[in-house]
């Protein structure tokens, strides 16, 4: 009696209902919340939950709770999937309708999987360089390089107060202070006034300071940490400072374009260069070399980018078309070719697609006199080809549906 | 005589479209002659006419400059054409600042820019200014704008987003002016000659400056005074006024063409010619400048064939105004539609069909001449999606009323095709409408396919709201919903929102695969991608709704009105967030009618939940009304 019950909640077509209802609402929240929290931020806060409690709109706090979008995803999934189960009839009349809601039990898994299971992150190389490596967008981690062996610190575990001690690392690493997004300046030698933020290496030369943490999509928090390291004894062996500003050729770009229009490029390469300078630490005849990059995955397999084209529409600054020219090479295979990478058209390869992401190239980077440069937008999605099924399934289900009805109308108008 | 009514009115309103083609005759200076000729603006090749009407909507809001404002209508004020407006600010400057082409509505704006209130004794009406009125304010001007380029464009007040537009206007006003001369040029062919004639002197006074031995101050001082003035010319970026040539194959700026001369580049004919019209125009001499620009035209047809066969073809697009002409002949169907129900007269009901035929095959017409000239899928942009809805939704109902012959139909075509091209009709301000495609958007495929799907599915929902609009009208202040009725509009909604179902989850589900070929993520909570979302999710709650039995007829009736709000939501609400990657133009205008339609539509919804005893047309047959 009640298993009958439970089934017949489970299956029921009122569950669907208030599901997609709920599902509405949360989309349009969602999409509202967008404006303040950014997209990743509203991302997290309403699909990627189980449940939303409490809702920002246009800067007003709401006491709102609702299912977020994993419970009403999941919960949608059980429904489609018991109501498939239990009223599968083989009838020409249902043929249509059951493909298309097969169609959406693929799709959500296929979601669901995706979420789970796929990595995005991006690859950047200037002209001739070659890379066998992508980096993360949004997330850093601190390295420390002793001859061949490098231990990786997710920035995430940088937790101020707190003491790592690290299995691979013969010292304790003590976090004093962690910012989320951070700004650097350099200290120019006449004009020294701020106190150092750290005694040794890279804090000698720059200043960091924290930052307002940013949404939208086309900005980027950059971290920056103070540690103390602590030797085995426990006597304290200094005080460093670690950036995400130093780790990676991008924003030491930024930094290089910043001071150029106030002291010239001769100048402002120098300037950056110095924040390029790796920090180290000997210890017990060892050197330990430590910076905080952001995080990386290794390919076993190298791109080289050729040549970047970026062209624009003749007297606009209207992006007509980007591409990159990259040569692939993978001893394993022994593959060496030269693919070409351009907007709507990405490299599927290694379990991984490369897509064209940003550029710098053309008359732009002619005038700024810098190498072109390229960045790809690396995704890892195992599950990338159920949309495709899925979508291919509810289209002919409905089809099939559709034209059934139509020609049961239009035959029964023939036919009064 | 009845039976001919129909085709009659058809004829009539066939020959008035086909009026619009008899252009007047120019009288003087050949300016029709000269909207035909081809420069590259936007990143493409257009006729002069186009760039003409173009910048007159963005700065005027018109395609035609009223030169007597503060005339009423009925005083005839002296109209004068958008070429011929163009014309004289590219090369009679004088003469076109005094023209009052500014538009100005904002009451803070005004009294920034100090401009005079209406007085029709001193021929101002208080809303359009000449560049010269304009002139006086502009240092307070600049200041304010500086200020407002800082802010984000969402969160700007009224008065601010004012200050943003008219700064576009007058660069867009001052890149037209530098398009083809100096705007200090007192007597151009004179200066231009002085300058070829000094280009020897003047480089050897600059090599000479430069190697640091002696040299003539006075060609040096003359020199670099024409290379500033053309700099500055060529530094507001001004449309590309000089074609490809034997030593170029771009199209070029004047400017840039002009700096190019010392460097070993002669001054070629385009130059001589755009200088002999200037002068002649000028010299308010109609015969030069009609002979330069026939020379000018002569020296074009072996080398830019191309450009001026579609110059060519889009003049005569801009003078048909087909859309124009199809919008007013919808709402001539749709009254005529509206009157049937009342006399039930078949005269009407065909007369409204006939009409609308007509409206649609020059909506067609235009369409799909729109994609020729472009080359692309009918919908590339905000302007081209309210093009297609509407002809997407006027098929559907003509479809409709082919089989029930009941006026419904009929009404619904001629409803959403005069709205959505009067949506169209204002969003054509923006600019031009036949922009160049970014690059992620770069691929016809995928509009073909996405993008009109999603149309597709935005149509049918509005055709499935607006049928329910009628019955709900209809039911509640007319006796006119008879069960019947009632029961056929009932299962035209249905069909049509598994229609939209079908197409607005196709169109959703693509735009996700192509998103996932360019971006690499399938789907990523993009308002825009959400918006579509919604309106799948919605007509799939409705189908639902109904398999259930949760909601009949008038449940079903004011889903489908609901079903209207999800579509404008989607369709240029998330638009308004000013976020995304779909973020396309936003208009204070267009908020403001958005609100006024979901409180419409809420309205309606509130009168479909009234009772059916309050209905006028279920009060007749107590006990018939549908459950």
């Amino acid at each position: 009696m009640i298993i009958k019950k439970i089934v017949g909640f489970l299956t029921s077509l009122r569950l669907t209902v208030v599901l997609l209802a709920f599902s509405i609402i949360l989309v349009f929240v969602g999409t509202l919340a967008q404006v303040d929290e950014g997209l990743y931020g509203a991302q997290a806060h309403y699909f990627k939950r189980w449940f939303v409690i409490g809702v920002d709109l246009f800067g007003h706090k709401l006491p709102l709770i609702l299912p977020g979008g994993y419970l009403i995803g999941t919960s949608l999934l059980v429904n489609l999937v018991a109501a498939h189960v239990y009223r599968f009839q083989l009838k020409t009349k249902k043929i249509g309708i059951q493909l298309a809601h097969a169609g959406v039990i693929l799709l959500l898994v296929g979601q669901l999987a995706t979420d789970i299971l796929a990595r995005e992150m991006q690859l950047r190389f200037v002209e001739g360089e070659k890379r066998s490596y992508s980096e993360s967008a949004t997330d850093y981690e601190l390295i420390f390089k002793n001859g061949g062996q490098e231990t990786a610190i997710p920035a995430t575990l940088l937790n101020p107060g707190e003491a790592l001690k690290i299995s691979s690392l013969p010292f304790t690493i003590k976090v004093k202070t962690f910012w989320k997004n951070s700004g650097v300046s350099f200290r120019a030698p006449m004009m020294k006034s701020n106190p150092l933020v750290a005694s040794n290496g890279l804090a000698l030369n720059f200043d960091f300071s924290s930052s307002d943490e940013v949404k939208s999509m086309d900005q980027k928090n950059i971290p920056t940490a103070i540690i103390d390291l602590i030797s085995p004894a426990g006597v304290l062996l200094g005080d460093w400072v670690v950036s995400g500003w130093t780790g990676d050729a991008g924003s030491i770009e930024t930094v290089t374009e910043f001071y150029q229009s106030q002291v010239g490029a001769e100048m402002a390469r120098k300037i950056s260069g110095q924040l390029a300078v790796p920090q180290s630490l000997e210890l017990d005849n060892k050197s330990y070399v430590f910076v905080m990059r952001p995080a990386r995955i290794q390919h076993n397999f190298a791109l080289t980018l050729l040549k970047a084209t970026h062209t624009v529409y003749p007297g606009t600054d209207i992006p007509k078309d980007f591409r990159s020219r990259v040569l692939v090479e993978n001893s394993a295979t022994g593959e060496k070719r030269e693919v070409e990478i351009s907007m709507n058209h990405p490299l599927r390869y290694g379990g991984y697609t490369f897509y064209q992401y940003q550029m710098t190239a053309g008359e732009m980077a002619e005038k700024q006199g810098i190498t072109p440069s390229s960045v790809l937008s690396v995704v890892r999605n195992p599950s990338w080809l159920t949309p495709y099924i899925g979508c291919g399934m509810v289209g002919i289900g409905l089809i099939i549906q559709f034209m059934y009805h139509l020609v049961g109308f239009v035959s029964k108008r023939k036919t009064p | 005589m009845k039976k001919w009514i129909p085709a009659i009115l058809t004829l009539v309103m066939a020959a008035w479209f086909l009026g619009n083609l008899s252009v007047p005759a120019d009288k003087d200076f050949a300016y029709n002659d000269f909207g035909l000729l081809p420069v590259t603006a936007n990143g493409r090749v257009l006729p002069m006419d186009s760039l003409a009407r173009n910048s007159l909507l963005a700065i005027r809001e018109k395609q035609t400059l009223n030169a007597e404002p503060w005339k009423g209508w009925n005083e005839k004020p002296r109209i004068i054409p958008a070429t011929e407006w163009l014309v004289n600010v590219m090369m009679n400057p004088d003469v076109a600042n005094d023209w009052p082409v500014f538009r100005v509505d904002n009451p803070d704006l005004l009294s920034l820019l100090k401009l005079p209130e209406k007085d029709i004794a001193k021929k101002l009406d208080g809303k359009h200014y000449s560049w010269n009125q304009i002139q006086p304010g502009l240092a307070a001007f600049d200041k304010e704008s500086e200020r407002v380029e800082k802010i984000d464009s969402a969160n700007r007040t009224a008065y601010e987003n004012a200050v943003g537009k008219m700064h576009e206007r007058l660069t867009l006003y001052t890149q037209l002016e530098n398009a083809v001369l100096p705007t200090d040029a007192q007597d151009w062919p004179a200066e231009l000659a002085a300058y070829e004639k000094l280009i020897p002197e003047g480089v050897a006074a600059v090599q000479a400056q430069q190697a640091g031995s002696a040299f003539n101050t006075n060609y040096f001082n003359a020199f670099a005074g024409y290379i500033q003035r053309f700099q500055f010319m060529a530094g507001w970026e001004p449309p590309l006024i000089l074609p490809p040539n034997g030593s170029h194959q771009q199209w070029r700026r004047m400017g840039d063409a002009l700096l190019d001369a010392p460097r070993g580049t002669p001054v070629d004919d385009a130059i001589h010619d755009y200088a002999k019209m200037a002068g002649a125009l000028a010299g308010n001499n109609p015969e030069a400048f009609n002979a330069a620009l026939r020379d000018y035209r002569s020296t074009l047809v072996p080398t830019q064939t191309q450009a001026l066969a579609k110059a060519r073809s889009e003049v005569f697009f801009n003078q048909l105004e087909p859309f124009y002409g199809a919008m007013v002949i919808y709402i001539l169907a749709g009254l005529l539609a509206v009157f049937f129900w009342f006399n039930m007269s078949e005269t009407l009901r065909r007369s409204a069909m006939w009409l609308i035929c007509l409206a649609f095959v020059i909506h067609t017409f235009g369409l799909v001449y729109r994609m020729v000239l472009e080359g692309r899928p009918p919908v590339t942009n905000l302007y081209s999606s309210a093009i297609f809805i509407g002809w997407g939704a006027v098929l559907l109902g003509m479809i409709l009323e082919r089989f029930f012959k009941n006026g419904i139909g009929a009404c619904v075509s001629s409803v959403i095709g005069f709205i959505t091209l009067i949506i169209a009709h204002h969003l054509a301000r923006e600019g031009d409408t036949m922009e160049m495609m970014r690059a992620v958007l770069d691929t016809n495929f995928w509009l073909a396919t996405h993008v009109v799907a999603v149309t597709v599915g935005y149509a049918s929902t509005y055709v499935a709201g607006f049928l329910a609009l009628i019955y709900i009208l209809r039911g509640v202040f007319t006796k006119t919903l008879d069960v019947d009725t009632g029961r056929s509009l009932a299962r035209m909604v249905y069909g049509i929102v598994c229609f939209a179902t079908l197409f607005s989850f196709v169109g959703t589900v693509l735009g996700g695969i192509w998103a996932d070929q360019s971006w690499g993520r399938f789907w990523g909570w993009d308002p825009k991608e959400n918006g579509a979302l919604i309106i799948v999710l919605w007509n799939a709650l409705i189908l639902h709704l109904r398999w259930g039995g949760i909601i009949r007829e008038r449940g079903l009736m004011n889903c489908a009105v609901f079903g209207n709000i999800v579509t404008a939501w989607s369709w240029f609400g998330v638009n308004m967030l000013g976020i995304g990657l779909h973020s396309y133009g936003f208009t204070d205008a267009a908020f403001k009618w958005l609100i006024l339609f979901v409180g419409s539509q809420l309205g309606i919804i509130a009168l479909g939940l009234l009772p059916a005893r309050m209905w006028k047309s279920f009060q007749a047959k107590p006990g018939q009304t549908p459950a």
